[in-house]
This record gives C-alpha cells, structure tokens and sequence, in this order.
C-alpha cells in the first residue's frame, strides 16, 4: 500500500488539474501528453519487458483511429463507439502482423514492423473508397471544451499503466522478460515463446489502438499520413519508451512528459521566452533568435534525440543513479 | 510488346542505381548489424552537395569526386563519435543504435532545410532529358551513364572486397566480430571505415541520381526505405546481392506503375520485401553462397 | 517399455551427419552417462530430445509415448528438464526471479511458484545468492543456477549437458554431491561430460559415441577399457 501512495497522489493532483488550469493551450498538451503515455507504455510492455523492438506500432494507432472514423462515416455511429472497439481492431490486425513478423529475430524483426506500418499506411491510401484515401476523415467533435476530453484522456492513462503495473508482476511479466533475456532458456523452462510473444502484442496493439480512437475524438480529422506516420507515432512511441527507460513501470509515462514537453519547447521557442525577450529588450537579434529558434524547432528535436542517445542510454528512469550523481552531487545510494 | 519491353529497361537500368545504393546499406548492415535509418538522408545530402556545385558550374559526375570523400568523412565521422559509443553502453535493447541513426537522419535533414527551404530544386544538363533509341525502345542517356557507372562501382566493390586485405578484414568482421578481434583485425577502425564507405557508395547514387531526379528534404526517407529492401532482397552483406536487389527491385516498381498505376510503386516494392522476409530469409546471397 | 529411449536418431545439417543412428535406453533412476570427443554429436542428441532440432529420421520416446515432433515447451510441461552447454542465464533477473520463473511452469499463483522457487534454491545450495543479479554471478554458480532452474520445473529426468566444465576441484565435489542428491530425490538423469573423473565416479551406465555414432555401452568400468572409447580419445598410439 506504501509504495502506491505517491502514484495515487500524483493522479490526484493530475485529476485536480483542469480546475486551476484553464488555458486551452496547456490542457491541449497535457491530452497529449496523457495520450503518448498510453502509447510508450504499451510499447514497452511489447519491447522493454519482452525484448521485441516494434518499429511499427503506428499500425496499432491507425488501426484504432480509423476504426472510430469510418463507425461514423460508414456506419453513422458515434465515434466513441471506436473507444470500445479500436482495441480489438488493433489486436485484429496486430495477430496477423505478428505471426509473420516473430517469424524473425533482432534487426529483421524490427524492419518486417516498420514494413508492415508502410504497407498499412499506403494501403490506407490506396482504399479511397473504404478509407478517404488521401482526403482523410472529418468529424463533428463530440464536446466542444477540452475537459472531458482531458478526463478520458486521464482514464485512459491511469487504466494502462494500473494494468501494465499488475502484468509485469504477474506469471506472464515473467514470461515476457525471459523471452527478452534468452528465448531459448525460457522454451526450456516451459514458457510456449511464441504464444507470449503474441500476448505482448496484442496487449501493446489494443492499448495502443484506443489512443488513436481517442485522438479521432479530440483531434477530429485523420489521414493515413498522420495516423500511420513511421516518424511521428512509431519512433515517437520509441523515444518516449527510449528517453523515460525501457522496462520500467513510469518509465515511458516520464518519457513521454518529456518529449511532449521537448517537442513543444522547440516548436514555440523556448514558449515564445526569447521573444518576449526581444520585445521587452528591444533586441533586434534576440527576436531572430526567436524566429530561427520557431523554425528550426525539429532540428533541435533532432540534436537532442541524439544527445539523449549517447548521454542517457538508459533513460531517464534507468540511468536515474547515475543523473542523481551528476546533476544533483549526490553518491548513487548504497 | 513494346510497352513490356520499354518497362523492362526503364525497370533495369532503375535497378543499377538502387544497387547502389543498396550496397552500401548491405555493408553497413552486415559489418555492423545496425539499421542505418539515416542511409536516404546521406544520399540526400550528397545530392544537394551536387546541387550547390552545378551552381558553381560543376558537371554532377564531376561532382562525384566531391561528394564521395565528402560523404566518407562524414560517415566516419557519424560512425566513430556516434555510433561506436553505442556500442559500449549496457543497455536493455540494443536497438539505441538504430534510434540514433533516426536522429542523425532528422538533423540532417532539417539543416538541410534550414539552408535551403523546402523548396524542390532542379539541375538541368545538356543530357538530362536527352534520350537515345535502340529500335522501338527509348532510354534515357543519363540512367544509362548512371547504370553504367553504378555497375562499375558494384563490380569494383566486389573485387575490393574479396581480392584486398581491407575487403578481407571487413568480411571478417561481418561473420564474427570478437573472431576477427583476435585474428588482429582492428574492428574499432574496420567498423569507422564500412560506414564511411557506405556513405560514400549512397553519395554516388546521389550524385548521379540528381540530373534526373528533383532535389528536397525530405527525399530520405522513401529512399532508405529502398535501400533496406534491397538489402533483405539481396542478403545481407553481399555485392551480388545488391545488384539482384536494385534490380528486382526496379523492375517491379517498374512494371508495377505501367500495369497497375503510379501510386502501386511504393507498395508493390514494401509487398516484396514482407514476401521476401517470410520465404526467403537471408535473401538471394542464400541461393548463391556469395 | 523403456522409461527413456532413443531409438536410431539421425541429425544431418546439410551434408554432414551430426548424429548418425544413436539408439540406447534408460532406466527410471538411473544416471545415464554420454560420452565423446568434441563435435561427436552429443549436444545434438540433446537438443534433439528437448525439441531444439527436429530429427531427421529417428524417435524418441519418453515413458512409452514419441516425443520428438513436440515443441521445446511441452517437452517441460511433460517432466524433461535440460540444462545448457554454454549456460544461459536470464540475466538481468536475480537469481531467485530465475528460478520463479521457471516455477511458474507447474503453477499459476505467484505464491506457490516463489515457495517451490526458494524450496529449490534451497536444496540447490544457492540460498547465500538468491537476491543476486545473474550475470554478476561467477562461472560455478551459473552452472547451478542452471540445474536449479530446470529442477524447479519438477523434472522427471533432467538433461545435464556439461555442468562441470570449467569448475575448480572443491566446485567438482560440490557438483556431484548435487547430482547424488537430485537422483536421490527421485530424477533420473542423463548427463554428458568430458571431465572422466566425474562421470565414471557418478554414472551407473555410460554411452560413448563418435562421429554421431555409438561405440561402447556398459559400465564405467567397461567402458572405460573399450578400445574404440581409448582410440577415439587418445588416439591409436595408446589403444
């Protein structure tokens, strides 16, 4: 029960939030950053605990989204309908996708994933009758204020990372970090590998699912180049799983405030902090600054994807001591 | 018949610039056993690299000579103050490398268009639209110089391969990294050097792709993309390989976009590539033994 | 009906015969000893048993019932145990995780598997490591954190490929009193080894091969004095 208290604070203070945050900017963030939490910790289950590296979840997200969209476009229905189903859809789509790509270890693994998600994403394009092709979907959306939107988003988080938390200690959670340890010991320990391996996939597709139904709701419009992007989902949901550090509990929740948080940085300059520099200094260069700043913002994201490589190989969860021992002076605990 | 006959060469001397810049890939690839996810974005690079140089009055296959070492050191560069580090570190999943390799593949395309925009950008020669015919059938006077040379290189990096010690310590490194460790082989600078190469072999491509081809950012990515299918098509790590890949490969884009349409091209080449994962693992070097 | 046999086993990879007709039989309660050179097909056989490679032609049978076309897994869940050669330790998982781990394969509650998990580890002698990484354990203790592991899957025979090897003499002695002591327990063990003393000291019969085929059965004794079993290790000058 101890050890449960400060996560239970913390999704107090989380819950609390909308009521002294008003602003539609911030509260936009925060959704999002709710949303990669659900996607990295779902990732993680599948490659931090079970070792099998996804280059493709973004074929799980698409799946989802496209569920909630076409229950609409085809079928009238509500696109919160797609919140129930988007799951199963993903997991419909992740059996088939798994049994080729397990077929395969390590690097090859990793490709056939990333192939899968292109396939998926021009195979969207291409069924312009079924999916919109290029022209994507477009929704009403169902609430007009971000809060509830915000609350489903919480839900959504706090269910994932309860359920990823009762997993790993469970009889699978061993299984699943056996098969990352070594395949083999673990077939000779009784583990059926392969099945497990399909455990872990479709656990990490159905939650991954659900977040892109979500994002249909809230972001209201969706194209294959969006949903299914290898860039912007796929290795986005690496990186928070990355930079927070690969199996751990809150490890991708960590990572991806701080990636959120890194993306936006950028994106704004620095939350228009140089700007506003310049305006109140009078600077004429500061405000380039800003402007250089606001436009080169992905390759800030780029450089310090890299820096976050080298330095944190771990994470930040995982190489937590050694943060502790540089940053904060302090020995790495006895 | 005709028509087949035109999709066939435009297929095959398509497929001599992919080996190309397959090659390189299946080095790197093979030497190292990481993804290289930043391989379309090298070749970006050495493109614009040609682009600034016609500028200034240079031929683009002069403009080889420039890019090629260019893009080595650079390669080297990436391969030793980036990549290598990884290498060491205790991680979890092995897979930070090829996540870094997604991050040099970013910077490096976003500097580009920090300097550039996103604008497309042309070179235009006297033989860029020049075509020559052979009976009814038409080719391309820049392809075919580009075939030509991209064939000479692959048949060279072959013989380089085999014949040279260099060739010799790679391939060595490639089948058993801590073997060739204790053979003497200095891996550290085997592994420094193969990216460098790799790099240098994909500016080529880039370099003769340019004349023909409109020049942005974000060309990378579909072109890494290629370069692994090649790769997977071809065996890891085998020359011949490459060339079967590229070439496969350009015919079925090829005969994809005549019979069934344009927007098939990119799907046609990723169906390959999961067909050859599940039936053919290890690729073509697999049938050959090269 | 035997309790464990196997009957004409071949294994070719590619154009070499790694196994070449190995048939023998084994009691229930018996320590069954294989021996030969390096490369004579011993490992094979046993990955053979435990569903690694698939015969190419061959069976096996265990209690009366052919095993060899079963998945690795299943071959656990019907009692036969194995260690590796080059051991295979889960790594970043403690060693008492390890063990549950494998505990886990007769139960589903995490309560049973951890109480048969520290009942192992205790009868293994691996109590002072439980809470111990297993990379960062030393040579001997990974070679019994491999056989505690696959006892803890409650075995009825249990495959030792090589559990001695690179282990100074007082882990020696350590390591056949363990052996006693599981046979004892009631498991009957096959185990291939290379140290002689070991395995004529502990095996009750011993089968040789070489070049993937049988050359001697019998006592320690006998085999031990077998002229194919000398040639086929010192080579002809001393048989």
């Amino acid at each position: 029960m101890k050890k449960s208290l400060p996560p239970l604070v913390f999704v107090a203070l989380l819950a609390g939030l909308p009521l002294i945050m008003k602003d539609n900017y911030y509260l936009h963030l925060m959704i999002l950053f709710l949303m990669w939490v659900v996607i990295g910790s779902a990732w993680n289950l599948i490659a931090g605990y079970t070792g099998q590296v996804s280059f493709g979840d973004a074929a799980f997200f698409g799946c989802g989204a496209y569920t909630a969209g076409l229950l609409a476009t085809h079928l009238g229905v509500s696109t919160w309908w797609g919140l129930a189903l988007g799951g199963f859809t993903a997991i419909a789509v992740g059996l088939p996708f798994g049994w080729i790509c397990f077929r395969m270890r390590g690097a090859y693994f990793a490709l056939a994933t990333l192939a899968l998600n292109e396939v998926l994403r021009h195979g969207a394009t291409i069924a312009e009758d079924f999916t919109g092709g290029m022209v994507g979907i477009l929704i009403m959306p169902s609430f007009m204020s971000k809060i509830p939107y915000y609350y489903i988003a919480l839900a959504l988080a706090v269910a994932s990372l309860a359920s990823l938390q009762w997993v790993v200690r469970s009889k699978p959670g061993y299984y699943f970090v056996s098969i990352r340890e070594d395949q083999d010991a673990a077939e000779s320990l009784g583990v059926n590998t392969h099945l497990y391996k399909m455990l872990s996939l479709a656990y990490a597709a159905f939650w991954t699912g659900m977040a892109g139904a979500l994002y249909m709701n809230y972001m209201g419009f969706i194209d294959p180049n969006v949903v299914f992007s290898l860039h912007d989902i796929s290795i986005m949901a690496i990186l928070v799983g990355i930079v927070g550090g690969v199996g751990t509990v809150y490890g991708p929740a960590v990572g991806a405030f701080v990636m959120v948080a890194v993306q936006e940085l950028f994106r704004s300059g620095f939350f228009g902090l140089f700007k506003w520099l310049g305006a109140v200094s009078g600077s004429a260069s500061l405000v380039k600054v800003a402007e250089v700043l606001t436009q080169a913002h992905v390759l800030g994201f780029g450089i310090l994807v890299v820096v976050v490589i080298l330095v944190l190989p771990n994470g930040i969860v995982g190489d937590w001591p050694k943060i502790r021992k540089r940053v904060f002076r302090l020995d790495a605990g006895a | 018949m005709d028509v087949f006959l035109q999709t066939l060469v435009a297929g095959i001397l398509k497929g001599g610039l992919y080996a190309l810049i397959g090659i390189g890939m299946t080095l790197i690839m093979g030497v190292m056993g990481i993804i290289n996810l930043a391989h379309g974005q090298l070749m970006m690079l050495a493109m614009y690299v040609t682009f600034v140089l016609s500028t200034m009055g240079v031929d683009p296959y002069f403009a080889l000579l420039i890019a090629m070492p260019l893009l080595f050191l650079l390669g080297v560069a990436i391969q030793k103050f980036l990549l290598n580090p990884l290498i060491k570190a205790d991680t979890i999943l092995p897979e930070n490398q090829v996540l870094m390799t997604v991050g040099i593949g970013m910077v490096l395309t976003e500097i580009v268009r920090f300097i550039f925009s996103s604008d497309y950008k042309y070179i235009t020669t006297t033989y860029s639209n020049q075509t020559f015919y052979f009976g009814n059938i038409s080719f391309s006077s820049a392809l075919t110089i580009a075939f030509v040379i991209a064939i000479t290189f692959t048949v060279a990096m072959f013989f380089f391969l085999i014949k040279t010690d260099l060739g010799r310590s790679i391939r060595a490194t490639a089948q058993d990294k801590d073997a060739a460790t204790l053979m003497g082989v200095n891996t550290g600078r085997i592994t420094v050097i193969t990216f460098g190469l790799g790099s240098g072999l994909v500016a080529a491509a880039g370099c003769l792709l340019a004349p023909v081809y409109y020049i942005f950012p974000d060309l990378g990515g579909p072109f890494t993309a290629k370069a692994f299918i090649i790769t997977i098509l071809g065996g890891l790590g085998s020359t011949v390989g490459a060339i079967f890949g590229g070439v496969t490969l350009g015919l079925a884009e090829s005969m994809g976009a005549t019979y069934f349409g344009m927007e098939y091209e990119d799907i046609i080449g990723l169906t390959i590539f999961v067909l050859v994962l599940l039936f053919l693992p290890g690729g073509f070097k697999r049938l050959t033994k090269i | 009906m035997a309790y464990f046999q196997i009957d004409k086993l071949v294994k070719y990879f590619g154009g070499l015969a790694a196994v070449n007709g190995v048939s023998f039989e084994v009691g229930q309660g018996e320590i069954f000893g294989l021996i030969g050179p390096n490369g004579s097909g011993k490992t094979t056989t046993f990955n053979m048993i435990s569903g690694y490679h698939r015969p190419t032609s061959g069976r096996v049978l265990f209690q009366g019932r052919e095993i060899h076309q079963l998945p690795t897994h299943k071959i656990c869940h019907l009692g036969i145990g194995r260690t590796f050669q080059v051991v295979k330790p889960l790594g970043r998982m403690t060693v008492l995780d390890n063990v549950i781990a494998a505990a886990y394969s007769r139960t589903n509650s995490h309560h049973k598997a951890k109480e048969e998990a520290l009942k192992t580890i205790d009868f293994c002698g691996l109590m002072p490591v439980k809470d111990v990484l297993a990379k960062a354990l030393p040579i001997a203790g990974r070679k019994r954190l491999e056989i505690t592991r696959a006892m803890a899957t409650r075995p009825e025979l249990l495959l030792l490929d090589e559990t001695a090897a690179g282990l100074n003499p007082s882990e020696l002695v350590e390591a056949i009193d363990l052996i006693r002591k599981i046979r004892a327990n009631g498991t009957t063990i096959v185990i291939i080894e290379h140290i002689m003393h070991v395995i004529m000291t502990i095996s009750d019969r011993i089968h040789a091969i070489n070049f993937g085929q049988t050359i001697a059965e019998g006592t320690p004794k006998e085999v031990a004095a077998n002229q194919a079993v000398i040639e086929a290790y010192l080579g002809t000058d001393y048989a």
